[in-house]
């Protein structure tokens, strides 16, 4: 080590010739190229650019050069440093990806492993396929009406025109409540939450109601005592049965999409007149089964029509029965069973399926069907 | 109704190129609900001959008698045929199948040895034809109906077709040949011979017995009674094949000729008639109220007990007939009854509507009557009845006697443009009279400066045609529903869901994303199921109306709770191995009783008072809307991961506490208190209440009731009531305010006396902190080493802000002292 001010000719100090430098860069840049990880990177950081590294020892000779050779010194010294700190931040780039590149290979997993720890349950589909009827008439306007399930037998019977003696009342067996007499029954339809809404909302009116009912029939594969239903209802002036037609056409191709087609098919409802029969046209064999033994449809029974629902023209009698003026207002009405739309729709082929409460059959559904 | 297409035929020119699917199809159309068209005899192939049975040798070495029987099917030889039926002697017609032919089922016939012997053929019954149900027996033709070696598929009318008609209750005319037969002629637009209409060719009446007397002593109820006499009548006179076949074709069964006689002409005009044995009459047949106590033994031979409700025949004894519905046993026709009386009458629907609900009893009289039978038929159908009576059976006519009362005029009025208005299509004045016409109104037209009023009579077969509204759908019907255009009206704006029906929504979906599947049980609960729930006798649960006829007397009651459907739905898929479960159900319960005896009943010809509605809102029991749920097993499955875990009584207060947020219930609203539900395990359940109000329980179900049920131990339920969570819930949730300084968190761990439970340790911790406190939560409990007998450790994790500055250390420390001095004056705890 020379001192301070001692004037050397800087061709004399052999750490500083241009050889020598580039003596020492050639030896940095080939230990750091060797480095294989960060750890022989680190090494040779050390041995190449640290504190006593040569380029470092070499740099603090430049102090003891004749001025007129510092600076010639220092700019060889400077770019040998710039270039070996170059080398080490590139080789380290790489280094650190092969690096991470390696961890992660490490870290990889079977991604076919079941990852199903919290599986989403599932919504009964007669309650979805409720909603998703709903929400049909809620983008019309309908609101949604409700009634109670045990329900007043005037609501039930009387007021829909179906007198006490009439067959109406045996056409479909009613559970009554605590005794025969009592004017309390299960809702044997939809229909009492028509006179509800009559009863409590202004005209014009437009709801729907979906909801439970109930017959005295055995469950079995295709009648069950607990039942769905949902029931439409519209006062207004001037109505027709084309609009009915209309609503129901507009409800099928929600339901069951474009191209569906529908049929009315004259029948007989008390509280409708006219009264009609809703009917699909099979949409899985569309009428070819019919008279073809050779092509039997399970959908429809190859009868190439799959009957819905009921519906009509409320009966101006219905109307009398809760006040409103028949001679201003007319009203359509129609109701469809849910279970049998969940039937055909999406092809259940026992009713016991769907009261059972097994969940494999409502966690294929999912949350909505 | 199931009528041949053959007798359609003879009433209607129907083009003779129609099948049974194309008439089927033009009465759908027009409104008759042809469920079904089938062939007589479908399946069967190959010849069926008439065969006169010569010879019969009982075979008894057999497990059963056997018959071989020598039959005359019309060749040089008889043939020999094996027989296990016994309902013939030798000398009947036989129908025979030969070798080669195919019954219905697929089955050819082969001459095949069998009992010893070969068997050239087969003799058949009814139902081997596919003709019939009837296997009672084989098939014995009446002598003279055919002649060994005849055609017999022609005989028996194989290869008709056979309309089979659902009939509404408004279409009671439909219920016969007649009115089926003018609802052909109406949709094929021709013209249609109304069999009433027929000259009646009946002899004048004998005279030499005196018809019987009858009488109406209730001519409200029955406004119409003709009662006809005839004597001498062969009771041994067969029914001829064509009245066989008509009567099997429409579903019953051949009886004998007086009987038969009765049915056809039911059957073809739609009028009930009932033939007595006149012998066994005594006295003035006269329609009356039965008298209280009465009884009368039915032909069904059921013991029915009368009530003034009941409308009766009856002689001087008493009564004879239930009106309408069936006769007795006592006066019934016999195979030796000779001398007739022949009721034909009209009576009022309800009342025998009435009868059929209270006997149990529908017969095919009374469905007729109740839907309403052609008020002027009842003499025209006797006489038919008569006229075959001497014709197929040789009686002697002695004439008749009858009562009868005035008959209404019904006169509808309607405005011709009316049908138009209602259907939304055009239909113009001349086509609404002329459809009303071919549906036999009278229509006269009256124009006037309100436009073309008309004025309806409706044909008396067509009790339904009372209002404007049934003339419209007669017209709209016939038109033709199908040409009905589509329109949409256009309804006001709408409101969308209500908030109570959003909450039910979002708690559903919020369950079922949370891994939980909804069921729909059955709401039939019986006193058993209370009790396996070991609810105290005074449980409001129990407090249930009954139904009066529920379809099994093991499940009589109404539930009061939803928890007994979802242990039978959990018992289900445990049973079908499924038990990890995690089930929740949505849907009303019924709370209160119904009085037997309050009925309001308000009329329907305007609206009710408020007063009579209040009254039959009061008469229903409650229907609040509940929720409930249901774990058995693991909640989070084993797999690969691990074992899985095991639902426990906090995923039920957890579940309950999810759907009282779902419906916008702030959480420092809820308070969770320890239950005392004796379904549940005594220190394992909660009550939960909102603002002071219990919305529910939740916990670990008691493992008594589990061990009975046959559930997985450690089961949990929750139920609450979604009414009262819907009440309390907020719809519009106002924002939050919060600091954006920065959080401090200090953790804090107290030991307190095991009884001490953490709610309140939270709540002292609460307190003592103050403003500064943002969240307390607890993250450990403790018991065991350093920690005193009958002592707990709680360690509480807490997070401090303040809304305007940066905590300083001091401050911090200065509120946990806080902490823990209010812990220990509150509760004894110390710091750990
Ligand atoms: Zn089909």
């Amino acid at each position: 080590m020379s001192g301070p001010n001692t004037n050397f000719d800087p061709k004399q100090v052999s750490a500083l010739s241009a050889e020598a430098v580039d003596q020492m860069v050639a030896e940095a840049v080939a230990a750091i190229a060797a480095a294989g990880d960060l750890d022989e990177l680190k090494a040779a950081r050390l041995a190449h650019s640290g504190d006593r590294s040569p380029i470092a020892l070499a740099n603090r000779e430049i102090g003891a050069l004749p001025p007129a050779a510092k600076a010639d010194a220092g700019k060889r010294v400077g770019q040998a440093r710039a270039q070996v700190k170059k080398a080490l931040e590139d080789r380290e780039v790489v280094l650190i990806a092969e690096r991470d590149e390696q961890v992660m290979r490490a870290e990889a997993v079977d991604v076919t492993l079941p990852a199903n720890r919290r599986p989403l349950g599932g919504r009964h589909p007669l309650t979805t396929l409720m909603e998703r009827m709903s929400d049909v008439f809620i983008s019309m306007g309908y609101d949604i009406a409700e009634g109670p399930e045990a329900e007043a037998e005037w609501a039930n019977f009387d007021a829909l025109n179906v007198p006490p003696d009439h067959p109406a009342r045996t056409m479909q067996d009613t559970f009554y409540v605590e005794s025969p007499d009592s004017g309390v029954v299960l809702r044997t339809q939809t229909s009492p939450i028509q006179i509800r809404a009559m009863l409590d909302r202004e005209l014009p009116i437009y709801v729907v109601a979906p909801g439970r009912v109930y017959r005295t029939d055995e469950l079995d594969a295709t009648h069950t005592p607990v039942f769905h239903q949902i029931e439409g209802l519209a006062v207004d002036e001037g109505l027709t049965m084309a609009d009915l037609k209309g609503t129901l056409d507009h409800l099928a191709t929600q339901m069951f999409g474009e191209g569906i087609v529908t049929r009315l098919r004259p029948s007989y409802f008390p509280f409708t007149e006219p009264s009609a029969e809703v009917d699909l046209e099979c949409f899985v064999c569309e009428g070819a089964s019919v008279g073809d033994p050779s092509r039997p449809c399970r959908t429809c029974g190859s009868e190439g029509w799959i009957e819905w629902g009921g519906c009509g023209m409320v009966n101006p009698r219905v109307l009398q029965a809760v006040g409103i003026d028949t001679e201003k207002y007319r009203g359509f009405a129609f109701g469809m069973g849910i279970e049998r739309t969940l039937m055909f729709r999406n092809g259940v082929t026992d009713m016991r399926d769907m009261v059972e409460g097994d969940v494999r059959f409502t966690q294929a559904f999912g949350v909505d069907v | 109704m199931r009528i041949s297409l053959s007798w359609i035929r003879e009433l209607v020119d129907v083009p003779a190129n129609a099948t049974g699917r194309d008439v089927a199809a033009r009465l759908i159309s027009a409104g008759l609900e042809v469920e079904s068209v089938e062939n007589v005899g479908e399946g069967l192939s190959g010849p069926i001959i008439v065969g006169r049975v010569h010879e019969i040798e009982e075979l008894t070495d057999f497990k059963k008698p056997i018959r071989w029987c020598q039959v005359d099917i019309g060749g040089d030889e008889p043939s020999g045929i094996i027989c296990g039926a016994r309902n013939f002697v030798e000398g009947d017609l036989v129908v025979v199948a030969p070798p080669g032919t195919t019954l219905p089922g697929d089955f050819t016939i082969t001459a095949r040895k069998t009992y010893d012997h070969v068997s050239n053929g087969m003799i058949c019954s009814e139902r081997e034809l596919g003709l019939g149900e009837d296997h009672a027996g084989i098939i014995v033709l009446a002598e003279g109906t055919a002649a060994p070696g005849d055609d017999a598929a022609a005989v028996l009318g194989v290869g008709d077709e056979i309309l089979d008609i659902a009939i509404t209750p408004d279409r009671g005319y439909a219920l016969s040949a007649r009115g089926i037969g003018r609802e052909v002629a109406i949709a094929y637009q021709i013209a249609f011979d109304d069999p009433v209409d027929r000259p009646e060719e009946l002899p004048a009446p004998a005279q030499d017995r005196a018809p019987n007397a009858c009488a109406s002593d209730d001519l409200a109820s029955c406004p119409l009674f003709t009662l006809r006499t005839i004597t001498d009548f062969d009771p041994s006179a067969p029914t001829p094949q064509w009245m066989v076949n008509r009567l099997r074709d429409s579903g019953m069964r051949s009886v004998s000729l007086a009987v038969d006689i009765t049915n056809y002409v039911m059957l073809e005009l739609g009028q009930p008639l009932h033939a007595f044995d006149l012998d066994s009459l005594q006295g003035t047949v006269r329609v009356d109220r039965a008298q209280p106590g009465e009884v009368l033994e039915t032909i069904d031979h059921v013991e029915r007990k009368l009530g003034n409700d009941d409308l009766t025949i009856r002689d001087d004894r008493g009564p004879i007939g239930l009106a309408g519905t069936m006769g007795g046993a006592d006066t019934e026709i016999s195979d030796t009854t000779t001398n007739i009386a022949l009721e034909a009458a009209f009576f009022e629907a309800s009342i025998v509507a009435r009868m059929g609900r209270r006997h149990r009893l529908s017969s095919e009289a009374s469905r007729r009557f109740e839907r309403g039978i052609d008020r002027t038929l009842a003499p025209v159908a006797s006489a038919r009845a008569t006229e075959l009576l001497i014709k197929l059976g040789g009686g002697r006519y002695q004439g008749m006697t009858a009562v009868e009362a005035p008959m209404d005029t019904r006169v509808i009025t309607m405005a011709a443009s009316h049908p138009e208005a209602v259907a939304g299509m055009p239909i113009d004045a001349e086509r609404v009279v002329s459809t009303l016409e071919s549906v036999g109104c009278a229509v006269t037209s009256n124009i006037d400066a309100h436009g073309n009023q008309l004025s309806v009579e409706p044909p008396a077969w067509r009790p339904d045609l009372t209002d404007p509204a049934d003339l419209v759908e007669e017209v709209v019907r016939l038109v033709g529903y199908e040409n009905l255009p589509s329109t949409l009206p256009t309804a006001p704006a709408g409101h969308g869901r209500t908030w109570a029906q959003r909450v039910r929504r979002r708690v559903g979906a919020v369950l079922a994303a949370r891994g939980m599947t909804e069921v729909l049980t059955y709401p039939f609960v019986s006193q058993t199921e209370h009790d396996a729930l070991r609810w105290n006798d005074d449980d409001p649960r129990r407090d249930v109306p009954r139904l009066a006829n529920p379809l099994s007397d093991e499940q009589p009651l109404l539930r009061g709770s939803l928890l007994p459907g979802l242990i039978a739905a959990a018992q289900r898929n445990v049973g079908r191995g499924t038990t990890d479960l995690s089930i929740f159900e949505l849907g009303s319960i019924f709370r209160g009783s119904v009085s037997a005896t309050e009925s309001v009943r308000p009329g329907v010809h305007a609206r009710p008072s408020d007063q009579e509605w209040d009254a039959l809102q009061d008469l229903l029991p409650q229907q609040p809307m509940h929720i409930a749920a249901l774990w058995t097993g693991a909640g989070e499955p084993r797999g690969w991961w691990g074992t899985g875990r095991t639902t426990q009584w906090t995923d039920a207060i957890e579940a309950l506490l999810v759907i009282a947020e779902s419906a916008g219930i702030d959480p420092d609203r809820i308070t969770v208190e320890p239950g005392s539900d004796p379904g549940f395990h005594p220190g394992r359940q909660a009550r939960v209440l909102v603002d002071g109000t219990r919305i529910g329980h939740a916990g670990e179900i008691h493992p008594g009731v589990l061990e009975n049920a046959g559930l997985p131990a450690r089961s949990c339920a929750m139920e609450a009531d979604l009414d009262a969570i819907t009440a309390l819930g907020v719809d519009a949730r106002p924002a939050p305010v919060f600091s954006t300084h920065p959080v401090a968190k200090e953790d804090i761990a107290l030991v307190v006396s095991a009884d001490v439970s953490a709610d309140r340790v939270a709540a002292s911790i609460r307190q003592g902190a103050g403003e500064l406190l943002e969240d307390v939560t607890l993250f450990d409990v403790y018991e065991g080493d350093q920690v005193p007998d009958g002592h707990k450790s709680l360690a509480f994790a807490l997070r401090f802000r303040a809304p305007d500055r940066t905590l300083e250390a001091e401050e911090l420390a200065g509120v946990r002292v806080a902490i823990v001095e209010q812990c220990a004056s509150d509760l004894g705890a110390r710091l750990r």
